[in-house]
């Protein structure tokens, strides 16, 4: 039952790929900034429907959510007041470089990717003793929460998402140092 | 810049609302339903943006200032090591015990229901504040910045 499923989803999954395959070279080939970050915006609704297909709806609200948002950053606070347009050609080098990272990741990904379970077949499901074993049994009656990724990412790993606080945090410190206009003092007085 | 047309104003002064319920919707039911504290505390950064979108940047500093969102970053932050110091305090396993859980809740099912899975929703409450503000203090940053004026004049 559940391979004739996944089978079924796997003709619209393919066209999923190759519509992110396609919007993902002309992100990088088009001269106009704002088509570029129009199609990086279309990679990204593309990720959070081939998450769906996954199985994994929090991902998924989490993928489109910060793709709208980031669109909206990338759009109204860089684009709309800088050029728009892209001069110059690039760089041979860093072209050479790219290209041979790329190469070196696709080769080694053949290798990894033959070890994988099928699409759509989780990989705990196929390991002995595979530590999300215990989560999806236990998870329940330790933690309480119904919802198993929450169980997970805020209680057995929760270490984890105190680090992803903190790089937040320190991130947006930094951002606010740097990009702030006005002195600390003229910041928390009102506007003369 | 002063906003957009009477047509965007007059949709989002309707929507901003639903789109800020949703977002405490998806905080705080992080613990049964997919969501949780980091995408419940981006739907409330764009409800905020929406309006910044709409009415300009002013309107919304007047309803979120710069200064109340860097604390309510920091009240998340904290809000959250203290969830974790005080599983620390009161629980023999350590650091980010689940002791409310383990406490008082221990053997009893409340699966699926509003008030369970302990420190889970406390979590998700201070991460979906701190997502929330700091998402939108750095748009406000951004939208702030001007790179031609910056640097020439020194107030």
């Amino acid at each position: 039952m559940m391979e004739r499923t996944v089978r079924m989803e796997m003709p619209i999954f393919y066209a999923l790929l190759l519509f992110m395959i396609i919007a993902t070279i002309i992100a990088v080939e088009t001269k106009n900034l704002l088509s570029s970050v129009i199609c990086i915006g279309a990679i990204g609704f593309g990720a959070s429907l081939m998450f769906l297909f996954l199985r994994a709806p929090d991902i998924a609200i989490t993928q489109i959510v910060v793709e709208v948002l980031g669109l909206v950053i990338l759009i109204r606070a860089t684009i709309s007041r800088d050029r728009t347009f892209i001069t110059g050609d690039r760089e041979f080098f860093g072209v050479v470089v790219s290209v041979v990272v790329v190469l070196v990741i696709f080769l080694a990904g053949i290798k990894v990717l033959e070890t994988l379970p099928p699409f759509g077949t989780a990989v705990f499901a196929e390991t002995a003793g595979a530590a999300s074993q215990t989560y999806v049994r236990e998870g329940l009656e330790k933690t309480g929460a119904a919802n198993l990724v929450a169980s997970v990412i805020l209680d057995y790993r929760a270490y984890d998402t105190l680090g992803e606080a903190t790089v937040l945090f320190t991130s947006i410190i930094g951002a606010t140092v740097i990009l702030r206009r006005k002195s600390r003092k003229l910041l928390e007085e009102p506007d003369i | 810049m002063k906003g957009m047309t009477i047509i965007v104003k007059t949709i989002s002064s309707w929507v901003k609302v639903l789109i800020f319920l949703f977002g405490i919707y998806i905080v705080l039911f992080g613990h049964l339903t997919p969501g949780g504290g980091f995408a419940g505390g981006v739907i409330l950064a764009s409800s905020y943006v929406l309006l910044m979108l709409a009415y300009g940047r002013e309107f919304a500093e007047e309803n979120l200032s710069l200064p109340v969102a860097s604390k309510l970053d920091s009240v998340g932050a904290l809000l959250f090591a203290a969830v974790a110091l005080c599983g620390l305090c009161c629980g023999a396993a350590g650091f980010f015990f689940n002791f409310i859980q383990q406490r008082w809740f221990a053997g009893q099912d409340r699966a699926f229901d509003l008030v369970s899975a302990g420190t889970i929703p406390l979590s998700n409450i201070a991460i979906g504040l701190k997502v929330g503000a700091s998402l939108f203090l750095i748009i406000l940053v951004l939208s702030m910045f001007r790179p031609d004026t910056s640097t020439n004049e020194k107030e």
